[in-house]
């Protein structure tokens, strides 16, 4: 169909307007309204979930407390070479002079103490000291000397490269924390094996959330099949007890774990008395890994159930009876014609469970120990406590692409249409 | 290919219940010899499905014994039966291809690589399907996927094969097509096939004998002809093909023959089916192109009736007439152009045969 007629004429209406035109007024009101229909979430999502990722994913690379804390100093040392060896000269120290005063009025400094502090340890001080000398210096006097008589570390290089370093208003600095890495004189280099942990953490989350993603299919799938299998009243009372879970707090499930597995919980305490572990080798099942994965395939749980369930459900009991009828047995029944036409709930369950798990918090904290922690404990170690936002913000953009690599790669290999939700 | 390289099959005493309080089916006793196409049929419910279900070893029998080439199989797994079947809604597995479908039971009897391709191909020939293996099941077309559920069950060589309603989900003129293909497939392999479909057409079209099913028992077994001709009881001569019926009561009998007396005391010749005595109550049955407007006085029965309604259909006219105060007594008459034209109010006389009108017993 074309929208001109044979002689080239655009199709008008009768009284004469072009069809197009005409078409997209009379559709104008139902588009408005299925609009309107959708606003409300639309404004919501927009406000708690796009926005803050995007406030995220700035905050990962903002920096500019510098630039506002020390502009004239950020100014100054334009000229200072890092790389000299040298501590700058008598002009930089004036301008640091001028900025202290300001930011000392504005108690801004020890703020900016903080953020440096991140990147090497003892600045914090270093600010809050001389905050407390600056209104005993003379201008008149060469403030070099006095700041050096200050707190000798003004004559220390590297605080002088930190600050130079981290003087633009935007910076990589976060996320090279957290890759474990720092911007050394050679360029990017790996910090030194004590002190990196973000990478291992990474590797720890991916690694645990994989185990209790094939833990809740290996516990759900049997589960599922059983409900998809069992006339609607029956598994109409099996999937209540199912969601139940739902309808207790994570909190409550994830303490009643504590008191199972702890060592004077009720599990050791019956494997004591009936004589299968010695009472001084009662099993330690719980604040380390084995306690995130009992505790998380137990909450994950259902998520694997649903989709499978609902996947299930559509697969016709007659393909079974007819690969039975045509000579397979149960188990080539099952595996040949059952089993691949559970794969799309299988996909749908496994993403949802590990994209769950990989940013699960609550859970590995209350019961994960040291050895259980997730990274996204860590970056609540970061926003609650060392307020280390910026850190925070780079780990969690880190994990976000993360999870959209493995979601691209996912993609690759299954194939993203091979998932159904019901 | 071999004719008759069918199974038998032989239901002794079935019974089947479901929850232990009603019998679905009730005491089966089935002989089907070998290369047979026999149909069960009957209304939803009346227990065939349930019986060509035990005999493929997904229910189990509560209670007799079904043989198959006289071995007992009531122990033996569906798997182990051998039985081809061809499902409602074909069941062809959707994540394989037609070829991967007709393989699988290949496969899973571990025939080699060379032998499955062959036979694969040889039974989708036999469908006419011989370019669609590497399609899937869905982009195949409702005939087109019937066709392969046939193929299927028949690619292993069955000595016997189930279908269960297999055309119930295609259009009338595919089904028909279908009808002829199937009973053509069993003609050449000759093996037994067992089919079950509540569609009369169907039954009488394909089948060497009917089995019409109610209410858990074989209510007749016969050839199609003698199913339609000769029905032993009111529900099979309501079941099989187009049916007036006229209640009365027998007031003499000689013979095969009886008199039965109607509602408003007009007395009518049938044939002595199912009534045993004077006295009995009695439903006459009487197919609607048996019955003749060109009336003369040898016929057995003669009445006059009033026609209600005239549908025209074609080949025959449908006519709704009242008589012996029955308003939905049917007249078909073939249209031969003839100039005689009937008019709906009109009074005429109509007659049958004796031999055309069964006395079978009294329904409501």
């Amino acid at each position: 169909m074309s929208d001109t007629t044979q002689d080239g004429q655009v199709l008008t209406t009768q009284d004469g307007r072009p069809l197009k035109a005409a078409l997209g007024r009379a559709l104008f009101r139902e588009k408005l309204r299925a609009f309107l229909l959708v606003a409300p979430l639309l404004i919501f999502i927009l406000i708690t979930f796009v926005a803050p990722i995007i406030d995220m994913l700035h905050r990962s690379v903002e920096n500019s407390i510098v630039e506002e804390t020390l502009p004239k100093t950020v100014v100054a040392l334009q000229e200072w070479d890092p790389g000299s060896g040298e501590v700058p000269d008598e002009a930089v120290f004036a301008a640091l002079y001028d900025d202290m005063v300001v930011a000392v009025d504005k108690k801004t400094h020890t703020r900016l103490g903080s953020r440096l502090n991140y990147e090497q340890s003892g600045i914090s001080s270093l600010f809050r000291k001389t905050g407390r000398r600056i209104k005993r210096m003379d201008e008149g006097e060469p403030l070099k000397d006095q700041f050096l008589a200050a707190d000798k570390k003004w004559g220390d290089v590297t605080t002088w490269q930190v600050l130079k370093q981290f003087s633009p208003a935007y910076t990589g600095g976060y996320f090279l924390n957290a890759f474990d890495a720092k911007l050394g004189p050679e360029g990017v280099e790996l910090k030194p094996a004590d002190e990196r942990i973000y990478l291992f953490l990474f590797g720890r989350t991916l690694f645990l959330s994989i185990v209790i993603t094939l833990s809740c299919l290996l516990l759900g799938y049997p589960i599922a099949f059983l409900l998809a299998a069992l006339p609607l009243r029956t598994s109409n009372l099996l999937m209540i007890l199912v969601l139940l879970p739902f309808w207790t707090s994570l909190l409550v499930r994830t303490s009643a774990w504590k008191v199972l597995l702890q060592q004077q919980g009720v599990i050791n305490d019956f494997l004591v008395w009936i004589n299968l572990i010695s009472d001084s080798g009662r099993l330690v099942m719980i604040n380390n890994q084995t306690g995130t994965i009992i505790a998380m395939t137990h909450i994950l749980l259902p998520f694997m159930i649903l989709p499978l369930y609902s996947v299930m459900k559509t697969i016709s009991p007659t393909y079974v009876r007819a690969a039975k009828s045509l000579g397979a047995n149960d188990w080539t029944a099952f595996w040949r014609v059952y089993f691949p036409q559970s794969v799309p709930g299988i996909g749908a369950g496994a993403v949802l469970v590990f994209i769950l798990s990989i940013g699960y918090y609550i859970t590995p904290e209350l019961v994960g120990g040291t050895s259980g922690i997730f990274i996204s404990n860590r970056i609540a170690y970061h926003i609650s406590s060392s307020l280390n936002w910026g850190l925070a913000a780079a780990l969690g953009t880190l994990l976000l692409v993360a999870v959209l690599v493995l979601f691209v790669v996912y993609d690759k290999i299954v194939g993203i249409d091979n998932v159904k939700l019901g | 290919m071999a004719n008759n390289r069918g199974a038998a099959v032989m239901y002794d005493s079935v019974q089947k219940s479901y929850d232990g309080e009603s019998l679905v089916v009730k005491n089966l006793n089935l002989d089907i010899p070998p290369g047979e196409f026999l149909t069960m049929l009957g209304p939803s419910g009346s227990g065939k499905t349930t019986c060509l279900m035990m005999l493929a070893g997904f229910e189990p029998a509560t209670h007799g014994e079904i043989y198959l080439n006289d071995r007992p199989i009531n122990n033996v797994p569906p798997h182990k039966r051998g039985i081809g079947m061809v499902f409602q809604n074909y069941a062809l597995f959707p994540h394989m291809t037609v070829a991967e479908n007709l393989a699988f039971p290949l496969q899973v009897r571990n025939v080699g690589k060379a032998e499955q391709a062959e036979k694969v191909q040889r039974a989708l020939d036999m469908v006419e399907l011989g370019a669609f293996g590497n399609r899937r099941p869905a982009q195949l077309s409702g005939g087109q996927q019937q066709r392969v559920a046939v193929a299927r069950a028949l690619v292993f060589d069955p000595e016997l094969v189930l279908m269960d309603e297999p055309l119930g989900a295609l259009d009338k003129q595919l089904r028909e097509q279908m009808q002829y293909e199937i009973k053509h497939i069993h003609e050449n392999l000759g093996v037994t096939v067992v089919y079950v479909t509540h569609d009369q057409t169907e039954a009488l079209t394909m089948s060497d004998r009917v089995a019409v099913f109610n209410d858990g028992i074989i209510q007749q077994l016969s050839t199609p002809d003698d199913l339609y001709e000769d029905p032993q009881n009111s529900f099979v001569a309501q079941f099989i093909g187009e049916n007036n019926k006229l209640n009365g009561k027998v007031v003499g009998v000689d013979g095969e023959e009886c008199l039965v007396e109607l509602g408003d005391g007009t007395q009518l010749k049938a044939d002595k089916v199912n009534v045993s005595a004077v006295g009995d109550l009695t439903t006459l049955s009487l197919r609607p192109e048996r019955v003749e407007f060109d009336t003369n006085d040898t016929m057995d029965n003669l009445v006059n009736g009033r026609i209600e309604e005239l549908i025209y259909l074609g080949d025959h006219i449908r006519v709704r007439m009242n008589v012996a105060g029955n308003d939905e007594f049917i007249v078909k008459v073939r249209n031969r152009g003839e100039k005689r034209k009937l008019h709906v109010g009109e009074t005429v006389q109509v007659g049958w045969a004796m031999n055309d009108c069964k006395a079978l017993d009294a329904v409501a």
